[in-house]
C-alpha cells in the first residue's frame, strides 16, 4: 500500500511537471489526466474510494473534455503553438518560479517540523459520506446546486454570440 | 493496510499547488491560465481528503465534493469567457483580456 501512494504520488508530480512545461495544449491535456489518474489512485489508497470515482469522472472525463471541446472550437494551428514557445522565454518564468519555490520550502518546513502520527488506516464509506452531506451541510449542498444554476446560466449568456445581420444598405449587429 | 505519515500526503498536495502556482504566473495562454486553476483546486482537495483520512471523518470528502463543483461551474463560465475573448480579439493572449469590452 504504501508503495502504491509513493508511484503514484511521483507519477502525479511528474505528469504535472508536464502539463506545466508543453506548449502544445492538447499534449498538456493528456498529460493532465495521468496527473489526475494518479492522484485518483491516491485517493483509493487513503481511503475514499468514492472520491477516487468521482475525480475520474468529473476531473479527467468532464472538465478535460469540455477543455478539449473549446480547443476544438477555436482551431489552433502551429502558429499557437510557435507563439506559446515564444512567450515561455527563461526570463520569464524564472522568477515566479524560484518565488514560489521559496513558498513550496517554507511550507515543507512546517509540515516536517509538525509531529503528526501517522494516518489510522481505516476508509472512509461513502455512506458516511452522503449520510453527513445531506444532514449537517444539507445548506452546502443548495448553495452548490444555486452556484451550478449560475454558471450554467452564466455560460450561456457569456458564451452567446452576436448575430450579424446583412441588409442591403446597412450592416448592424443584432443581439 | 500500512499507515502512511500524514505529512506526506500533505507535502504531495503542496507540491501539486505550487506547480500550479508557478504555471497561472508564467503561462500568458488563457487557457493553461484556467488548466493551471483546475490544478490547484485539485491539491487544495488533495489536503482536504488526507486531512479527512488522518481523522476518519466525512468531513474531508464532504468538502472535496463542494470544491469539485466550484471547479465544474469555474470551468465553464471561465471557457465561455475564453470563446468571447477568441472570438472578440482573435487571441489567446492574457494581456489583451483588458480590452474585451464588456
Amino acid at each position: 500500500m504504501e508503495l502504491t501512494f509513493y508511484l503514484a504520488a511521483a507519477v502525479a508530480i511528474v505528469s504535472t511537471i508536464m502539463v506545466i512545461t508543453r506548449y502544445n495544449l492538447i499534449h498538456a491535456l493528456l498529460y493532465l489526466v495521468v496527473s489526475f489518474l494518479a492522484i485518483s489512485v491516491i485517493f483509493f489508497v487513503l481511503g475514499a474510494p468514492f472520491m477516487a470515482a468521482l475525480e475520474i469522472i468529473i476531473y479527467a472525463g468532464a472538465i478535460v473534455v469540455l477543455i478539449i471541446f473549446v480547443i476544438m472550437m477555436l482551431n489552433l494551428t502551429h502558429e499557437d503553438v510557435q507563439h506559446e514557445k515564444e512567450w515561455l522565454r527563461p526570463g520569464i518564468w524564472l522568477g515566479p518560479a524560484i518565488l514560489s519555490l521559496v513558498l513550496l520550502s517554507e511550507l515543507l518546513y512546517i509540515f516536517t517540523a509538525a509531529d503528526s502520527p501517522s494516518y489510522r488506516g481505516q476508509p472512509v464509506e461513502a455512506k458516511a459520506v452522503g449520510m453527513s452531506l445531506f444532514g449537517p451541510y444539507i445548506l452546502g449542498v443548495e448553495l452548490s446546486g444555486m452556484l451550478l444554476m449560475a454558471g450554467i446560466v452564466g455560460a450561456y449568456h457569456l458564451g452567446r454570440q452576436k448575430r450579424k445581420v446583412m441588409h442591403r444598405f446597412l450592416e448592424e449587429t443584432e443581439l | 493496510m500500512n499507515p502512511i505519515p500524514m505529512e506526506h500526503g500533505l507535502v504531495l498536495a503542496g507540491i501539486l499547488f505550487m506547480l500550479g502556482l508557478i504555471s497561472v504566473l508564467i503561462r500568458r495562454n488563457i487557457i493553461f491560465m484556467l488548466v493551471s486553476v483546475e490544478i490547484m483546486l485539485n491539491a487544495a482537495g488533495l489536503a482536504f481528503i488526507v486531512a479527512g483520512a488522518r481523522w476518519a471523518q466525512p468531513e474531508g470528502q464532504v468538502m472535496f465534493i463542494f470544491i469539485i463543483t466550484m471547479a465544474a461551474a469555474e470551468v465553464s463560465v471561465g471557457l465561455a469567457l475564453i470563446l468571447q475573448l477568441y472570438h472578440q480579439l482573435k487571441t489567446l493572449d492574457s494581456d489583451a483580456a483588458n480590452q474585451m469590452h464588456g
